[in-house]
């Protein structure tokens, strides 16, 4: 009987492809979104999954996120330096700064001050250039956003900049995931950045701090906290206030949450219209069957087989198309990175189930509801 | 085969109309026996559709009891009254009511298909009763692709191919002509009356009542006439 069920439905091309159009459509909706959505808020602990050698971000009390923080006295490096379990610390500086290029554009950036000695606070990886660049005078890294989005056509290496009106050269390009802003970056070392950012007496950021063997980061965290008065996070806790922070003080989670509901509506929407419809164009062939000898339960499961493919090949080809967005758009820095989360499809599976239960039942409602002497009719 | 095929007992039936009630039926004893091809006939809106799927197990009466078999039909669960019909019952409906995306020998399968049996064995005990019914080279056609008289054979294939004990048949000829009309009667009884095979037909058509061995005229819910031929008055 499933092959039946199966035939009934294939048999009539229109609704099964609108059937199939639905499910893949609502699947392609919500998983993409929600693939967008959670990618977009990681890039909120971007900066710190940048830094990926630093165990504890210790920053002013009122800082909040790596872009929102808080100006500390440069005083603040050796007080970290002085906590027993502090491997090694060292400065970090973020600040905003205008650009303008050669063309006479003006753009903003981050530009971001690392520690003159160890490098430390760059992208782990390099996509032109060497890290060793940054020795010779003026020298800035741009990241790889900030290539696409000032240097579309051809390479920055050797470009010169006007930063705050003081001059930059561009000696290398960083592998680096884009802020959530999608802001060019520039990385130079800390006593360049200071250069380049504009003096007030307080510019040190960030002090990042490697842990000794033997302690946990929460544990470094608590004793920095306790000794120095300043505010130490994990870097897993400060991705998280990154994360945290878009969450609060933007719209997208609304945005993306409403475009999700809608994904689901118009799933139920579409896959509900053309299920009654399938159903009332064979409601005859039900009753029949019903009246020949074909049992409620059957026909529950005949409906759930239908239901079913449908769900298959309409899911298998929304999270196909998912991927296909992700694959073709991956060469854009917008979507630099992204990445299906596995738990993303679970949701859309869940998702794509219930459209098709609630549709489905909707639909057989009227199946079970028919009565088999309606045949003479 | 001793006592009748079906039996109803005070079988009545009520419809509500909105607020009233209408009975239909009023009280109906009849016995149809075996081997005989029985026409129920009588005017519309007599009841003859609502008496045959109380008969066949489609449809309760409100009140009282029909025994198919030897089984009070109505006695059983909504389940089992299922399975008894699959088991035992062949349904000719007048739309046919095929399933138009499988192929006639498939159609005509269903109900062999629905007690369990493999597809394939299906469809081929399904072809051997199509090739009975002389449409065995439409087999593999779909539904659609079929006059409506090859439509009617494999909706008569698919009441026959698990032969069952009991086949009921709803206006077979109001759609036709005269002589198409007769041809399908003829073919009726040569494949669907058998000695412990009850078939009853109802209808009102006038041009097909010499065919009966039986006939029951029903009036206004009532059986008013029970014998091998059609009352004087009619
Ligand atoms: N489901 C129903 N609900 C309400 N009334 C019904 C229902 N089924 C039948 N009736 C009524 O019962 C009466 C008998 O109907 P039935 O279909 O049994 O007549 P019939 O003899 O088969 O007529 P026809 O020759 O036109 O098919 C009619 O008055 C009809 O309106
Ligand atoms: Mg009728």
């Amino acid at each position: 009987m499933i092959w039946i069920a199966i035939r009934m439905l294939t048999g009539d091309p229109q609704k099964f492809f609108g059937l199939v159009f639905g499910i893949a459509f609502s699947t392609l909706l919500i998983t993409q979104q929600l693939t967008i959505f959670v990618n977009l808020l990681e890039r909120g602990a971007s900066g710190v999954y940048n830094v990926s050698s630093a165990d504890v971000w210790v920053m002013d009390p009122v800082s909040r996120t790596t872009d929102v923080a808080y100006a500390m006295p440069s005083t603040a490096l050796d007080k970290v330096r002085g906590v027993p379990g502090v491997e090694w610390a060292v400065p970090h500086i973020r600040a905003n700064a205008s650009v303008r290029t050669k063309d006479g554009d003006l753009e903003g950036v981050a530009v971001i001050g690392v520690d003159d000695a160890t490098l430390i606070g760059l992208p782990k990886n390099m996509i032109e250039g060497s890290v060793d660049v940054l020795s010779q005078p003026d020298s800035v890294i741009i990241d790889d956003v900030g290539t696409t989005r000032m240097f579309p056509d051809a390479s920055p290496i050797g470009e010169r900049l006007e930063l705050n009106d003081q001059r930059a050269v561009i000696r290398g390009i960083a592998d680096a995931i884009p802020s959530f802003t999608s802001t060019v970056v520039l990385y130079t070392k800390y006593s360049n950045a200071l250069n380049f950012v504009p003096g007030t007496r307080n510019r040190l950021s960030f002090v990042l701090v490697g842990k000794a063997d033997g302690l946990t980061s929460q544990e470094l965290v608590d004793r920095i906290e306790a000794e120095t008065g300043l505010r130490a996070r994990t870097r897993e806790q400060f991705a998280r206030d990154g994360v945290d922070f878009i969450i609060e003080n933007t719209g997208i989670p609304l945005n993306f949450g409403i475009t999700v509901a809608l994904g689901f509506i118009v799933g139920v929407a579409i896959v509900g219209l053309t299920f009654s419809l399938f159903i009332r164009d064979n409601i005859k062939q039900f009753g029949a069957l019903k009246a020949i000898g074909v049992t409620n339960g059957t026909i529950r499961k005949m409906v759930a087989a239908q239901a079913g493919l449908v769900g298959l090949i309409g899911y298998g080809l929304g999270v196909l198309g998912t991927v296909g967005f992700i694959y073709a758009f991956s060469a854009n820095p917008t979507f630099k990175g992204f990445y299906i989360p596995w738990q993303i499809p679970l949701i859309s599976l869940v998702a794509v189930t219930l459209i098709l239960a609630l549709t489905g039942w909707l639909a057989l409602r009227n199946v079970l509801k028919t009565e088999p002497a309606s045949v003479f009719r | 085969m001793s006592g009748p095929a079906i039996s109803t007992r005070g079988v009545t039936r009520d419809f509500k109309a909105g607020q009233q009630t209408i009975t239909v039926l009023h009280g109906i004893d009849l016995d149809v026996k075996a081997g005989e091809l029985t026409f129920l006939v009588g005017e519309s809106g007599s009841g003859k559709t609502t008496l045959i799927s109380i008969m066949c197990g489609i449809l309760w009466p409100t009140l009282g009891e029909v025994e198919v078999f030897g089984t009070d039909i109505y006695d059983l669960s909504d389940d089992d009254l299922v399975e008894f019909r699959l088991q035992n019952i062949g349904f000719i409906f007048q739309q046919y009511n095929l399933i138009p995306s499988i192929d006639a020998a498939s159609n005509a399968a269903v109900p062999l298909i629905a007690q369990g049996m493999d597809r394939h064995e299906a469809r081929e005990k399904a072809a051997a009763m199509l090739e009975k019914l002389n449409i065995g080279d439409q087999a593999g056609k779909l539904p659609n692709q079929l006059s409506g008289g090859q439509q009617q054979r494999v909706a008569i294939a698919r009441a026959l191919v698990h032969e069952p004990r009991l086949v009921v048949c709803d206006e077979p000829t109001a759609a036709l002509d005269a002589a198409s009309g007769r041809r399908v009667m003829d073919l009726l009884r040569e494949v669907a009356v058998a000695e412990d095979r009850a078939c009853i037909i109802v209808t009102h058509d006038n041009r097909i009542f010499d065919m009966a061995d039986r006939i029951l005229v029903l009036e206004d819910g009532k059986v008013t006439h029970d014998g091998e031929h059609m009352p004087e008055d009619h």
